[in-house]
């Protein structure tokens, strides 16, 4: 679904390549064996390693590598068995080595793609150029001293993952997709937390505009687009910025540029330009990184299920629309939460249970669904309950806010409050009769061919059961009675 | 390749160096002294030779993935010019 935007000369196509930053879950740093927990007081993990002291050396964290080559089999890229780190130099006070260490020529992971979901169902592939390992830097306050900078090293000598993808993404609203799928198969693999607001995940867009058939035009990377409102706001304002320039007359300069989210707008980073000659070279610290080709496999052992599969899994299996799948699938957590709630019981009825009910009122509540008080057992429990009319759908919302409240079995909920629905034809005949009698007036009504009052003797016999009664039966006894 | 001052003047600024004019011009000379001798490499053909990223013929040490260090920001700190509060303190950068 190619987003176009109009000029005065006719329509433009957005092009965009990503580059995501994504920090790696370990326990310790790529280069050294520092924690990386987020939050800890400033300089506390730290060793002399990330600090930069003269002599000291890096040695690779084995997980890192295997969390990247896990991450690069996920989005169905080649992993290469041999792999060279290098220095990207540049100056800045939270980057104490002077230099970045990085992959450049020989990254880790090669070619691969992802598939993202558009709506309207419709599903696009995007590739992925390359994913290599690098060094996070340390982080700077700039706003705790008039003239001076605060620097923190915590960060410093964090793995992330950078991830690049080609230019195959045409408008904001394919970028936030493409976000959004990328993060969730970091998520399942368990390589990145995908937290955009702590910083585990940030990403650069690279944007440039042509008319739809030309060639590429120049395009400008976008930094400091940290969540996935930012990337589409920063996509909106950069394209028509470069479309106004155009066709202005001008010419787009190849440029890095800030995304400022309190102007909303982009602007250019000059300081950035002048340091662009990063003089990559192999780090005389390190050595090629060769791994086994039978590590790799044994890594792949141990993917999970990924997005994809899994969506397509409940489509066919649970019989469930693609929309519903959609939705169970986006978190790993809610997935297994349905198919354990599932298991045994009306898969389509579970689905519609847990999305709009559970996940409604979590989301009202601004609760998680791991701080759900109810249990997946206990949905398939309710469902379970209406399937085999003990309750009908209408009880079954009251004995669900009841287990919401109390975390209390279902079963165990209908039987306290005696909300078992009333099959004995006997009981419901009695009702049936006594709302007969009450309501002369509305049975004439009824009988002289008013048939719109049929139904509020229904809603009579309903409510006099206390909502006991199961509607199918009530109606029929009724018709029955009336004829 | 010869480097005249100009690429002096590059190469400065990126490594943060200030030189003084007449200092750029005897660097221009030195460099361009180095240059020449590794350039003697080019006589060597390298046809079908695989580019040998260190001259080291051993894997890789890698280590597990533990936390072993860190956890000690008063040493980190000690030579540092100033510092506040477990923050290094440096003159204001900004974009």
């Amino acid at each position: 679904m190619t987003q176009l935007i109009k000029g005065e000369t006719g329509e433009w196509e957005i092009v965009i390549g990503m580059e995501v930053h994504a920090q790696v879950i370990a326990k310790s740093k790529l280069f050294s064996g520092s924690s990386t927990e987020f939050g800890a007081a400033p300089n506390a993990q730290v060793s002399l390693v990330d600090a930069a002291m003269p002599g000291m050396l890096p040695v690779l964290n084995e997980y890192c590598v295997e969390q990247a080559v896990r991450t690069g089999l996920g989005l169905n890229a080649e992993v290469n068995l041999e792999s060279v780190f290098e220095r990207k130099n540049y100056f800045y006070p939270d980057l104490p080595q002077g230099y970045q260490i990085s992959q450049f020529l020989r990254p880790i992971v090669g070619k691969g793609e992802i598939e993202i979901d558009l709506p309207g169902g419709e599903v696009k592939k995007i590739g992925i150029t390359r994913l290599h390992l690098e060094q996070d830097a340390g982080k700077s306050l700039h706003d705790q001293h008039p003239t001076k900078s605060f620097v923190d090293l915590n960060r410093s000598g964090c793995a992330l993952m950078e991830i690049v993808s080609e230019p195959d993404i045409r408008g904001a609203e394919e970028a936030c997709a493409y976000l959004a799928k990328l993060r969730m198969i970091l998520q399942y693999l368990g390589t990145c937390n995908g937290n955009m607001e702590e910083g585990s995940m940030r990403a650069d867009v690279n944007v440039s505009v042509r008319k739809p058939g030309d060639k590429y035009g120049t395009r400008c990377e976008i930094k400091n687009v940290n969540s996935v409102k930012a990337v589409q706001m920063a996509i909106e304002y950069e394209s028509r910025r470069q479309v106004e320039i155009i066709e202005d007359g001008g010419v787009i300069r190849q440029e890095t540029r800030l995304w400022d989210p309190s102007k909303g707008e982009t602007r250019s980073m000059r300081s950035k330009e002048e340091a662009h000659d990063y003089r990559y070279f192999p780090d005389p610290d390190l050595l090629p990184l060769v791994i086994e080709s039978a590590w790799v496999k044994q890594i792949k052992e141990t993917l999970p299920e990924l997005p994809d599969e899994k969506k397509r899994r409940f489509m066919k299996d649970y019989s469930l629309p693609a929309y519903d799948a959609g939705v169970l699938i986006a978190e790993r957590a809610r997935a297994d939460y349905f198919e354990e709630a599932a298991a045994g019981v009306d898969a389509k009825l579970t689905a519609n249970w847990v999305i709009n009910e559970l996940l409604g009122v979590l989301n009202k509540n601004g609760r998680t669904l791991a701080e759900s008080s109810i249990a997946a057992k206990q949905i398939g429990g309710l469902v379970a309950l209406i399937a085999d009319n003990t309750i009908s759908g209408k009880i079954a919302k009251d004995v669900f806010a009841i287990m919401y409240e109390t975390g209390k079995d279902p079963a165990a909920i209908v039987e306290e409050k005696g909300l078992k629905q009333v099959t004995d034809t006997g009981a419901i005949e009695k009702i049936v009769d006594e709302v007969l009698a009450e309501n002369p007036k509305i049975v004439d009504d009824y009988k002289s061919g008013n048939q719109k009052v049929f139904g509020f003797l229904v809603g009579q016999v309903m409510k006099k059961s206390g909502g006991k009664v199961n509607p199918g039966v009530a109606n029929e006894l009724l018709k029955g009675k009336l004829l | 390749m010869s480097i005249d001052k100009n690429t002096v003047k590059k190469v400065a600024g990126l490594a943060r160096l200030r030189l003084a004019d007449a200092e750029m011009e005897k660097y221009a000379g030195q460099l361009n002294n180095i240059m020449g001798f590794v350039e003697q490499l080019n006589e060597v053909n390298t046809d079908n030779v695989e580019p040998l990223p260190s001259p080291v013929d051993m894997p890789l040490p890698l280590r597990r993935d533990a936390v072993t260090d860190g956890g000690d920001p008063d040493t980190v700190l000690s030579n540092a010019p100033e510092a506040v509060e477990g923050f290094y303190v440096v003159p204001k950068v900004v974009e």
